[in-house]
């Protein structure tokens, strides 16, 4: 069956059976291999990606669900010139070690971070599920807190500033 | 370890120019002897008749100076999340005059000829290139300041190195340029070292040198190679233990969408399909005929692992321990406790698989693994070939912690890329990888002692029974556990650390189980540790002693001994320890000494409902000397976390000759919601050179928990996992 996907922005048409789990299609078919397999039951969270903006576990997601929605994958979260504020974060809290499993932190803390800008340690600890084995939580924990700070709108002081620049600018 | 570092000799450096003169590759020999006997650490005072076991005649290092840069660093080590490439980075960039930057280093492909017999393991890799890396870097860079001067026309003295350029005056050249059109290197004698107080990265936070990558999510892994014309292959596992092959029908899997084809080979049975969910779905239909000769429960492997069965050694002992034992129990001033742990699986994130080409008498293999020589022999021994003719291809690992010592996966690639004749990938599900593990062993352990009238101890006990660390690994050779006579990976932190004891003994009893138990990293360190350090507490408290107190009592004035004290007294003062619970708190404290590093650690825990949370960690670890303080800092954080999984959490059950769960989740393992929300770290440079970082800081990290449950509760827990669900 055909399906079309709308993955990173990029529109694309892929022939595939509509149960095949929107994983195998991300790393397969599409060779986008940020997305990871580590338990094929959503029960780590390595495969997460926002679908229309929710997280994800893209192993037990049959494709056909995914027809017409917008999907973001590690790759179109950000990049080396342009990170997202999770992945500048993730840089500068040095966090990975074996660095299987951050894609899908990343991912799952980035949809966090959309439905609740600045979230507490409880927050955090209830959403964010996935596994790392080499015990990385610590410094996660830090980089999510230092992502919501560098997510955060610029404070209304400073916004007028920037307005009051930009006026000079064009005057 | 005292004295002067031997240096390399120079017969030991293997250049070649690059073809045309168009570069320079520099390698060393290296990694004798020291690595070994570092493994064998604590257990065999005098390692004999050990033997290297890599090519002596192959470099183990290579520099690649290629016009443009980066300079290229080819690693017979592999980079499985301890920094291990960071710190390779930060050794050779010092001596070399470049910045981190300007090298990228890589896994050497066996065909590179950088193979190293010993796996990547047991901690012992930045400690085993903290010399020869150095040397070799520092040498190069005094050839190419020799070069530079020829070619630049100035004394070789006048030529200044800085960040990969040589330069005198005005005049100036990138290291890519020197190397261009020499075909002649003449090496010279090993330069001496800058001192540590010189260096810019050395010593320093440097940030990883994969962290864009594992950031970006760019395709480093085993699991992400792929290769053209590829297609997916999967093998039929057994569910249960104890099973023989007794045939397959394979009639129906056949007949299934996108079968290529379906592979019997003696008792493997595997299928290629045209993609994953195909390949699964067909060897689902495959009914394989296992045949059983009993059952196995949980109760069966515990009655396995018991003290008294089994090969007994006594792997250390002092004074009478036994007969003043003996009359303590007569008089009833003997102090008994009895631990355990369990089964533990590795469940590692990157699952074990490989991606094999096999062609034309030659093969190719790209996966994640540690022990890349025992792999190539391994793929070449199953396919008839020369082990010239297999290219093992490692690549970043998706965590290793001993699960890849053993790498069957790859000739199960091997095996069906032959026989269609085309590349594939294959790997195992999660449930695979649950039942495939190679386990942490059970373990059982008895303490014993006698204390004297002023609270020390006068006698003391540890005899433990597990099943295989190490002998079931085919990582060593045979005549090893003939020298041994026992399992070693079993009796790290198995002996008594501490002195002024007159009389001591420590026993191990080797006990089989019906599948393979092997390595988890730091081996016996964590079970043995969290048994000893728990009875020390519980005889602090006999004593009526502080804890800490009563270990300092107990420890040597040795070298080593004010190493441990010094971690001891750091890790008080950090956390402010105190001996007693408040505010519905309490803390705990263990140490040990693994490798040669001592780690003390203090755990804060509190009660939620029946669940013990452990809110605030502090650990004090004395590497010798830390080339990264940043990863050393984060090696600590992992552990500490780990332990918290592996000690409180994780547990592998055998019902109906299954080994469940099968899946995380039910597996219990820490969560963001399990890790300490504080973390303190103290780093004491206590020898001025590196030693083993990656496993030690696991050793105390149960028993300060359970010490900390008691002072709050009142109550021992002296079974891991501590919070048995």
């Amino acid at each position: 069956m055909k399906i079309r996907l709308l993955i990173n922005g990029r529109d694309q048409e892929i022939e595939t059976d509509p149960q095949t789990p929107l994983l195998w299609v991300i790393r397969d078919i599409l060779d986008l291999k940020g997305t990871k397999f580590g338990c094929g039951k959503a029960a780590c969270g390595a495969c997460t990606i926002h679908v229309d903006g929710q997280a994800v576990r893209s192993c037990s997601y049959p494709v056909q669900l995914a027809a017409g929605k917008a999907i973001t994958t590690i790759e179109g979260l950000g990049t080396p010139e342009a990170p997202h504020p999770v992945q500048e974060a993730w840089i500068e809290e040095i966090v990975p070690q074996c660095g299987y499993c951050q894609p899908g932190f990343m991912m799952a803390a980035a949809a966090l971070l959309e439905k609740t800008p600045a979230p507490t340690d409880a927050e955090i600890d209830a959403g964010i599920t996935n596994i790392c084995r080499c015990g990385t939580y610590y410094r996660m924990r830090k980089a999510i807190h230092r992502a919501a700070e560098l997510k955060a709108p610029v404070l209304p002081e400073e916004a007028e500033a920037i307005a009051i620049q930009d006026n000079s600018d064009n005057s | 370890m005292k004295g002067k570092a031997k240096k390399i000799s120079r017969r030991k450096f293997v250049v070649r120019s690059l073809l045309g003169g168009g570069g320079i590759l520099l390698g060393t020999v290296i990694l004798a002897r020291n690595p070994l006997r570092r493994a064998l650490y604590g257990v065999l005072e005098n390692p004999k008749n050990l033997t290297y076991l890599g090519d002596i005649s192959d470099p183990m290092l290579w520099f690649e100076i290629r016009p443009e840069l980066p300079i290229i660093l080819h690693s017979p080590k592999v980079e499985m999340g301890q920094g291990t490439f960071t710190g390779m980075v930060q050794l050779a960039a010092d001596e070399l005059e470049v910045r981190p930057d300007q090298i990228l280093i890589k896994h050497a492909e066996s065909a590179s000829g950088n193979i190293d017999g010993l796996s990547t393991g047991g901690s012992t890799s930045i400690a085993g290139f903290w010399q020869p890396l150095r040397e070799l870097s520092a040498t190069l860079r005094e050839m190419l300041r020799t070069e530079a001067g020829k070619k630049l026309g100035v004394a070789t003295a006048d030529i200044r190195l800085e960040e990969g350029v040589a330069s005198a005056g005005l005049k100036s050249l990138p290291y890519g340029q020197i190397a261009q059109g020499v075909t002649e290197w003449e090496i010279p004698e090993t330069p001496a070292l800058k001192e540590i107080k010189d260096y810019k990265f050395i010593g320093k936070p440097v940030p990883r040198v994969d962290l864009e990558a594992k950031v970006m999510g760019e395709p480093i892994f085993g699991m992400d190679a792929v290769l053209p014309g590829m297609l997916y292959g999967a093998v039929v596992q057994p569910d249960k233990v104890g099973v023989v092959f007794g045939g397959a029908e394979i009639t129906q899997a056949e007949k299934m969408p996108g079968v290529v084809k379906v592979v019997v080979e003696d008792d493997f049975v595997g299928v290629v399909a045209n993609s994953y969910t195909e390949a699964e779905a067909a060897k689902a239909a495959i009914k394989v005929d296992w045949k059983r000769e009993r059952e196995w429960t949980t109760a069966d492997i515990k009655s396995a692992i018991q003290i008294g069965k089994g090969d007994k050694m006594l792997i250390q002992k002092e004074g009478r321990p036994g007969g003043i034992l003996e009359d303590a129990k007569d008089d009833s001033s003997l102090i008994t406790a009895t631990y355990s742990s369990p089964l533990g699986a590795h469940a590692q994130l990157e699952p074990n698989g490989a991606v094999a080409s096999v062609e034309g008498g030659k093969a190719t293999v790209i996966l994640s693994t540690q022990v890349v020589k025992l792999t190539r022999k391994e793929v070449a021994d199953r396919l008839g070939f020369k082990e010239e003719d297999v290219n093992i291809v490692p690549t970043y690992l998706g965590g290793g912690f001993g699960r890849r010592l053993h790498t069957p996966n790859a000739v199960h690639a091997a095996v069906l890329s032959r026989a269609v004749g085309k590349p594939v990938k294959c790997f195992l599900n999660r449930k695979e990888e649950f039942q495939k593990d190679t386990f942490r062993p059970p373990t059982q352990h008895q303490l014993s002692a006698k204390l004297s009238e002023a609270g020390s101890i006068e006698a003391i006990e540890h005899q433990f029974a597990s099943s295989d660390v190490m002998f079931n690994a085919a990582l060593l050779p045979g005549f090893l556990s003939t020298i041994v006579g026992s399992d070693i990976g079993t009796m790290r932190g198995g002996r008594i650390q501490y002195s002024g004891i007159p009389n001591y003994r420590a026993i191990s009893w080797h006990c089989e189980l019906p599948f393979a138990t092997s390595w988890w990293r730091s081996l016996g360190l964590l079970a043995n540790t969290f048994a000893i350090e728990s009875f020390m507490d519980e005889l602090a408290v006999a004593a009526g002693k502080d804890p800490i107190a009563f270990h300092l009592d107990h420890i040597a004035d040795n070298e080593e001994g004010k190493r441990l004290k010094n971690v001891i007294t750091a890790v008080r003062d950090l956390a402010a320890f105190r001996d007693s619970a408040r505010d519905g708190r309490a803390m705990g404290f263990a140490c040990s000494t693994d490798a040669g590093t001592p780690v003390a650690m203090v755990a804060e825990v509190r009660m939620e409902g029946k669940e013990i949370r452990v809110d605030k960690a502090w650990m004090a670890i004395d590497p010798g000397f830390a080339v990264n303080p940043d990863q050393v800092r984060a090696q600590c954080e992992g552990c500490i976390i780990m332990g918290i999984s592996a000690a409180m959490y994780e547990e592998m059950r055998v019902e109906d000759s299954e080994l469940k769960p099968i899946i995380y989740g039910p597996y219990r393992m820490a969560q963001m919601k399990h890790s300490p929300k504080e973390i303190e770290v103290e780093i004491i440079n206590g020898t001025g050179k590196p030693g083993a970082v990656g496993e030690p800081p696991l050793g105390p990290v149960g028993a300060a928990i359970a010490n900390a449950v008691f002072r709050l509760t009142g109550q021992r827990l002296r079974e891991m996992p501590l919070a048995r669900g």
